[in-house]
């Protein structure tokens, strides 16, 4: 039996190509003659675009063409309405695209863009969003696919007849996704056929979608995304780059780079809508829930539903036999919304694990033993039993490695210093894809499916898979992924990845052993493979309720002059199913627990009323953690063994780590100043604003 | 200049020749001689003239480090520096900074490079050369005794300032990193300082 690789701290494949700078990514990607394109955002909120004078930006030097609505090939009508760009004269908010400059240099570009002259009908806009929106309603289903609303019991009467209560409203501002490499893509004609880099988290998807729009056969639209400068959800689906960039590239039969500049890139690449919570939680005097009620309100745009579905975790969470959850939301005329790490869970468990920290204050109990003695024996909402379920090991580990036992709140100097808990979870989510695993005469094994490593290091996580399925030392195993012509599979996103192809990775090799092992003699020249499928296996429903779990501890200072507050110390314990590799997965929960110290004390966008826009659209204005802001940060986890949920007993991790952090820092610093902030970030205006100090 | 390469600053011919200079650059030891448009930043010259994509664009505004660079021994963000600005200097960009193996038959990642890969100090990759350049220029200046917000006041000027985990996290702060490595990030540079 040769030794398990699965689980073991392998290094990444592509490590080396990343520190010596030779790991390409979209817009590095250049073909002869190739040109420049660069957007031209709308500068009113809502209207219709009347005039488009092209004149002063065709005289600029090196300017090749100016699409428009008027002149640009006509696309055929996409399911996601984000992509119908340059179709109609229609601005359905701020930032949207109403031309694209095209030419020979990056320069000529941006002064071709900065010379269009458009001209608009504008209209009344709406873009603040409140708990009482006239328009919001209650939509059939939250992102997801999820019921967006759902009730058992008579939450409203037991939580009124609760021994104690807590009625809470929390607020988390919009958010931006802002991956380092913004996204960028390289598209050039063949005659009919597309070729295209693009910087997305799953190019099967893109490679689908663009076939439709240009009206072309999949297998005429290949789709490239080797090295990917992150996602986080932003490039779950294609954008509106890959698009614009295919149609220049028609247009001025030449290989067009669209690389979006960071200023237009929270108009027209998602971001998370901002949430209006109310949770009320009614409770015996022993701690034990009798009531949850999760209402949010959340906005979207007028060409798009899209509903975070920050409500769901209150389903998961805890037993209360009266529940209710709800989610609105109303159409404003605001840039669509769409996903950003951890939809839902991120928003939802800072409100619903706030609030559960002032139930323990008006309990006087300890907000971990709280935690424990509402630990459900099935999952509240569905009654389905729990796959595995460690949350109590999460919290009594984490409590143990942080010194729980002995946090009282201190003093130092102008520091009020205190700690925080917050549990997590995330569900376990999973697709279905294909691969295939060859035997090659020389002795190596190759592995082709079209999963994409946005950072994950899913080259190295699927060789390990396939080593072990084969029982071949994994230096043997070579993986190719990123390339829409390998076999499709499903995007990184949803912390489904790793458990989606590996599982048709793990199958396809289980298959080529048994090939291998039937066969006799040398192997033909082209050597052998084998082809899965796990269409109707990794989608099938489940009897069983799958999530992970988790708890994060955190230790604040909060400077009484300054209202600053920094993070000292921050430690999560999850509970993941078995943990493939323990290097790479360490990093992953390491950066997620970053995002949420970032979602806690620095991250927040403004939607301005008068303009219509994110007024915090750069990286000057929307501060995103630095080297400063990020202490030592500490990870744990519980090996669970759990047989229901795919070959390798995984569970998805790359979400889980942002879900808790943002309610385990401002419980702490609730615990260091007595003050209850209920707003996110906690910036230090909004702290001094608030502080009884 | 034997070896030097004539490039012309902007591909494709139909720009106007107006606003150009010629430049000379140093780049990773080898010199080029580039006519510029004078709108071009250093960080477009080295991607799309010489082809060296190991710089980053991340925000093009200063305001992510992705791009950083040293020009003559110092990092800067080269999304700010005019090109044409810089003639006669010396730029290295992440792809100087591997040297030759011990036995002369390949690249050998220098011992920064090296500590990244040992310390899993990157995820995506896309901020990881402006880290990279970023740190050895943050380490020849604290050698340099350039002081930091965090140096203990009454340190001795002129003397080179010993590097604790704050000193480097406060000097490495205009290095944004959204996939979270930044604490493995201080491990490996407190590697290549032990």
């Amino acid at each position: 039996m040769v030794s398990t690789v699965v689980g073991a701290p392998v290094e990444r494949r592509e490590g080396l190509e990343k520190v010596t700078g030779s790991a390409r990514y979209a817009a590095e990607h250049a073909p002869p003659r190739r040109v420049w394109a660069w957007p031209v955002p709308a500068t009113v909120a809502r209207g219709t675009v009347t005039a488009v004078d092209t004149a002063a930006a065709m005289e600029q030097p090196g300017v090749l063409t100016v699409l428009t609505h008027r002149n640009a090939p006509r696309l055929a009508e996409p399911d996601d309405a984000t992509l119908a760009v340059l179709q109609n004269p229609r601005v359905p908010h701020r930032g949207w695209f109403v031309a694209l400059v095209v030419a020979e240099t990056l320069e000529d570009a941006r002064a071709g863009a900065a010379a269009v002259q458009v001209s608009y009908e504008p209209e009344e806009h709406d873009v603040s969003l409140t708990m009482t929106h006239p328009g919001a309603y209650v939509p059939e289903e939250a992102n997801g696919g999820y019921p967006a609303a759902t009730e058992q019991g008579d939450p409203e009467r037991a939580f009124a007849s609760s021994a104690v209560q807590v009625d809470a409203d929390y607020r988390v501002p919009p958010l931006h996704n802002h991956p380092m490499e913004p996204h960028a893509s390289t598209a050039q004609w063949d005659g009919d056929r597309l070729l295209v880099h693009t910087s997305s988290q799953g190019s099967t998807a893109v490679q689908t979608v663009l076939a439709g729009l240009f009206r072309l056969p999949e297998d005429g639209v290949t789709v490239v995304a080797e090295h990917v400068g992150g996602g986080f959800g932003s490039k779950g689906t294609p954008r509106p780059d890959v698009v614009l960039a295919a149609m220049a590239a028609r247009q001025t039969g030449r290989p067009v780079t669209l690389a979006l500049p960071r200023r237009h890139m929270p108009a027209v690449v998602g971001h998370r809508a901002p949430t209006l919570h109310r949770v009320r939680l009614g409770a015996e005097p022993d701690g034990r829930l009798t009531s949850l009620i999760h209402e949010v309100t959340t906005h979207t745009s007028r060409i798009k539903e899209f509903t975070e579905q920050a409500a769901v975790p209150a389903r998961t969470m805890y037993a209360a036999a009266h529940l209710r959850t709800v989610h609105r939301v109303a159409p404003l005329d605001v840039p669509s919304p769409s996903w950003m790490r951890a939809p839902g869970e991120a928003p939802g468990m800072y409100a619903l694990e706030s609030a559960m920290d002032e139930l323990a204050c008006a309990l006087g109990m300890d907000p971990v033993e709280l935690r424990i003695v509402n630990e459900p024996e099935t999952e509240p909402h569905s009654g389905k039993p729990f796959s595995s379920r460690h949350l109590v090991e999460c919290l009594r580990e984490g409590a143990r490695r942080f010194d729980w036992a002995h946090r009282a709140p201190r003093t130092a100097g102008p520091l009020r210093i205190g700690t925080g808990v917050a549990a997590a979870m995330y569900p376990v989510l999973v697709q279905p894809s294909t691969a295939s695993a060859g035997a090659c005469p020389d002795g190596t094994f190759l592995v082709r499916i079209n999963a994409t490593d946005i950072g994950t290091g899913s080259r190295t996580v699927l060789a390990q898979i396939a080593a072990d399925a084969l029982g071949v030392p994994l230096e043997r195993v070579r993986t190719e992924v990123g390339r829409s012509d390998l076999p499709s599979a499903s995007l990184a996103g949803g912390s489904s990845g790793t458990a989606s192809w590996g599982w048709a990775v793990h199958e396809a090799c289980t298959r080529l052993t048994a090939r291998l092992a039937t066969h006799t003699g040398p192997l033909p020249p082209d050597g052998l493979d084998a082809h899965a499928d796990t269409a109707g296996q990794a989608d099938a429903d489940s009897p069983w309720a799958r999530h992970a779990f988790g708890a994060h501890f955190a230790e604040v200072a909060v400077d009484t002059v300054t209202g600053e507050v920094r993070a000292r110390r921050l430690l999560g314990v999850f509970a993941a199913g078995h943990i493939l590799n323990a290097r790479t997965a360490r990093s992953q929960f390491v950066g997620g627990m970053t995002m949420g110290l970032g979602m806690a004390l620095t991250e927040g966008s403004t939607m301005d009323a008068a303009f219509g826009d994110f007024t915090q659209s750069d990286l000057a204005s929307y501060h995103v953690p630095a080297h400063a802001d990020v202490p030592d940060i500490e990870v744990h986890w519980i090996d669970e063994d759990d047989p229901h949920l795919n070959p390798m007993g995984s569970k998805g991790i790359g979400e889980i780590g942002i879900v808790g952090t943002a309610a385990a820092i401002g419980n702490a610093v609730h615990h260091a100043t007595g003050t209850r902030y209920r707003e996110l970030p906690l910036t230090p205006d909004r702290v001094r604003r608030g502080a009884g100090f | 200049m034997g070896d030097s390469q004539h490039l012309q600053g902007e591909r494709g011919g139909a720009s106007a020749s107006r606003h150009r200079t010629d430049t000379t650059l140093r780049v990773n030891g080898k010199p080029h001689q580039l006519t510029l448009d004078h709108r071009r930043t250093l960080l477009d010259v080295v991607r799309e003239d010489l082809g060296l994509y190991g710089a980053k664009k991340g925000c093009d505004h200063g305001q992510c480090g992705a791009c950083t660079v040293l020009v003559d021994g110092r990092r800067v963000n080269s999304c700010l520096l005019l090109a044409v600005t810089l003639d006669g200097s010396e730029v290295t960009t992440v792809e100087g900074l591997t040297g030759e193996g011990p036995t002369g038959d390949g690249e050998q990642p220098h011992p920064l490079q090296q500590a990244f890969l040992d310390r899993d100090a990157f995820q995506c990759g896309y901020c990881t050369p402006g880290q990279i350049c970023s740190a050895i220029g943050a380490l020849a200046e604290a050698a340099a005794g350039h002081p930091s917000r965090v140096t203990d006041p009454r340190a001795p000027s002129g003397r080179a300032v010993p590097l604790d985990r704050d000193e480097i996290r406060e000097r490495l702060s205009g290095n944004l990193c959204r996939c979270g490595a930044y604490p493995r990030i201080v491990d490996a540079v407190e590697d290549v300082i032990a």
